[in-house]
Formats: structure tokens, C-alpha cells, sequence
């Protein structure tokens, strides 16, 4: 019932998702290779959408919009941009 | 030495899945800014991408209270509310730490229309911190040229390439002898904490201006966001300075740059991976206006070089 009264109040709440699902903009979908990765966080830390889990380094696909700023920036080329499908 | 990225803190601001472009750098810079302030902060928005980029009601992109205002009053709405917080916690209706009162404008609500505003809160020296997240035109409405639009650079405005030279918004800002002033770009994570902690933690106002190339504006791809605000500041087209009560110090590595240690990157490097200047570059008349270019840049950098000497 909170919830409710809080949707027809003119004041909007701190949420994620406030644009929609915007992982369905994406046309790359960025894949880290744990490999190679040496958690330098690098890409967590220019990720504009604040995606990518700080100490596990993987990404919530869900709202990653695939800009690949985290693919040029990793200093390791552990992350590579797939098409995707 | 800046703060390391290790060190920064987990707390997140701008939260995921906001209505920004991809490689957004101004939600990049947000970020950084959100985890220098924390939570306890009051947030106000002029119309620019930011505003666009927060969602529809009832949900918002941005962890803190926002007030969206008017283009012409983001200095003068938040001297508002920073006076109306302080007379709350005299009459005892607030309690506590006082909300850090900040303005997140874009550069055409502070070089242009938002400039007046801003000039008297700088003057009346009022307790908030203005942000200016410089993409150097009016990318919300389709690229229109601004204040802040470089010499030569295309936009829906200028389609030949903009003749003037941009102001340099930093330095006026300097000139009101405000407590504290700085220049930052996303590419140096560490860099802009460390301003805005320190921002932060300064009574009056306070003013920093931070570059963010706008992939659409600027016709770059769109992964090369962070390299080409590295490349601006390598060059030499953007100067990482602040001044606290008028003195100024440089941060690396635009302090290589002015102490003459290491040479700036030519200009022409940066100017060809950006579309916007492809018309100037494809011209007959080339060589000359990237020497003007050059020129401009040149001129900055000796400016502010002399402009540092004076320390009193």
C-alpha cells in the first residue's frame, strides 16, 4: 500500500532503472575475460552507468548500455565487445 | 598525489539504467562527484542532458534530492536554499550536519544564460559548490554553438566552424576572488576527488568546472570518451589548475605543460579524431586556422602561467 501512495505523489524516487531497461540499447555486449583480469578496477571506476561490480568485476547486462568506454580503457584487454545477438 | 582509484568510496549516486547516451561523461563525472560528496547533499539542476538523462516520474536516476530550475538561476537558486538551510538550523527545525548545496549545470547555463546568476552568488560569496560540466555546446537540443564552443569547431550554428575564440569561464570565475576554483576532466578519476573533497570541506563559494566530451557533439566514436578528454589535456586545450583563495597550483599533468618539463601534443592529433573540426581540417585554408587553434592554446597556457606567479 506504501508503494502505491508513494506512485501517485508528484515526486519522483530514487530507482534504477529511471530510463527503462536500458541494456536493450546496447549493440556490443561487453564479456571480461577472469583470465586475464587483474581487478585493477579501471572499468569500474569510467563506467558511466556504474554496472560493473567493484571486486567480482562482472556487469549487470540488464542496464549496460555497451558504449565500450571499459574495453578501450582496460589496461589489460580483458574485456572484449561482442555483437550482439 | 591524486587519490588512488582503490581507494575511492563503494558509495554510488547516479544509479544504473538512467536515461543517458552511452559513454555519457557527464553521468561519468556525476559519479566520481556523488562518491566525493556522499548522500548528504541537495541537488540543482538547470535544463541540460543531465536533466533529460534522470528518468520520468515517478522514478529518478540521481540519489539525492533534485530541483530542476530555470537556465538563468542556478546561482542564485542555490544561494536560496543554502541561506533558507541555515536560518532552518538556527530556529532549530534542523538538526545536524547542514546538506552540502550544489548546482550541476551544463556549460551553456553557466558561460551564457546562467552567467549572471552565477556571477552574483560568486560576488555574495554563498556556501554552495557549482559544478560546470563543460561539453563545449548545447548537445541537449542538437549541438548549438555556446560560449564554450573552441575556434573552428562545427555545430548546427556555425556550420563553417565557429571564428571566435571560447572564454575561458575558470579564470573570470578566479576573478570574483572566491575561496575556491577548479578545473577537472573525467579522464583523472583521482584528480577531480581530491577537488571536490577539498571543495567540499571549504565554507563560501566554490566553483569547478569539469570537460566532458559529448561523443555526439564532439563526432567521436563512442568508446573514445575518456581518451579524448586525456588527449585534450595532453595537448595542452584543456589546463588542470585550482586556486584556493587566489593561488593557483597546477595538477599533473598539465604541471609538466606550464613548468615547461614536458612539451604539449601538437594540436593537430586531438583536432583529427574529432568530427566537428573535419570541414576546418578539409579546407583550403588549413594550416592557418589550425595555427590559430594552436595560437589560442598557446595563449592560455601563457596566461595562466603568468597569472600563477601572482600569489597575493
Amino acid at each position: 500500500m506504501k508503494s502505491l501512495t508513494k506512485a501517485y505523489r508528484p515526486i519522483s524516487w530514487p530507482t534504477k532503472g529511471a530510463g527503462g531497461d536500458t541494456g536493450s540499447w546496447r549493440t556490443h555486449r561487453p564479456v571480461v575475460d577472469t583470465q586475464i583480469c587483474n581487478k585493477c578496477q579501471i572499468c569500474w571506476v569510467y563506467c558511466p552507468e556504474a554496472v560493473i561490480d567493484r571486486q567480482e568485476i562482472t556487469i549487470d547486462y540488464r542496464y549496460c548500455k555497451g558504449c565500450g568506454v571499459c574495453a578501450v580503457e582496460c589496461p589489460t584487454g580483458a574485456i572484449s565487445m561482442e555483437m550482439e545477438e | 598525489m591524486a587519490t588512488s582509484i582503490k581507494k575511492l568510496p563503494d558509495i554510488e549516486q547516479v544509479l544504473s539504467g538512467n536515461g543517458a547516451c552511452g559513454g555519457c561523461p557527464a553521468t561519468m563525472g556525476l559519479r566520481i562527484v556523488g562518491k566525493a560528496l556522499g548522500s548528504n547533499a541537495i541537488m540543482l539542476l538547470t535544463p541540460s542532458c543531465s536533466v533529460a538523462s534522470m528518468g520520468m516520474t515517478p522514478r529518478l536516476g540521481y540519489n539525492w534530492p533534485c530541483i530542476n530550475i530555470t537556465f538563468a538561476s542556478a546561482g542564485s537558486s542555490a544561494s536560496g536554499i543554502t541561506h533558507a538551510l541555515e536560518v532552518m538550523q538556527e530556529k532549530g527545525r534542523l538538526h545536524g550536519e547542514l546538506p552540502t548545496v550544489f548546482a550541476w549545470v551544463g556549460d551553456g547555463g553557466t558561460y551564457d544564460i546562467g552567467f549572471q546568476a552565477l556571477s552574483g552568488a560568486a560576488e555574495r560569496n554563498d556556501n554552495i559548490i557549482f559544478f560546470c560540466y563543460n561539453n563545449e555546446a548545447y548537445s541537449n537540443t542538437g549541438v548549438q554553438r555556446s560560449g564554450a564552443t573552441p575556434r573552428g569547431s562545427f555545430t548546427t550554428t556555425t556550420p563553417t566552424g565557429k571564428r571566435q575564440p571560447k572564454k575561458n569561464m575558470a579564470l573570470l570565475m578566479l576573478e570574483h576572488n572566491i575561496p575556491y576554483v577548479a578545473t577537472a576532466t573525467v579522464a583523472y578519476p583521482g584528480d577531480l576527488y581530491d577537488k571536490v573533497v577539498k571543495a567540499k570541506n571549504i565554507p563560501g563559494m566554490k566553483y569547478i568546472e569539469i570537460q566532458a566530451p559529448c561523443y555526439l557533439g564532439w563526432q567521436f566514436d563512442m568508446p573514445e570518451t575518456v581518451q579524448m578528454s586525456r588527449m585534450a589535456v595532453r595537448s595542452g586545450a584543456w589546463l588542470l589548475w585550482e586556486a584556493e583563495n587566489g593561488k593557483i597550483s597546477f595538477n599533473n599533468p598539465s604541471s609538466l605543460i606550464i613548468s615547461g618539463k614536458k612539451d604539449a601534443a601538437p594540436v593537430d592529433e586531438y583536432l583529427m579524431k574529432q568530427g566537428r573540426f573535419n570541414r576546418l581540417l578539409k579546407g583550403p585554408d588549413a594550416e592557418s586556422r589550425i595555427a590559430e587553434i594552436q595560437g589560442d592554446i598557446d595563449r592560455e597556457i601563457a596566461f595562466i602561467r603568468e597569472r600563477a606567479k601572482i600569489t597575493i
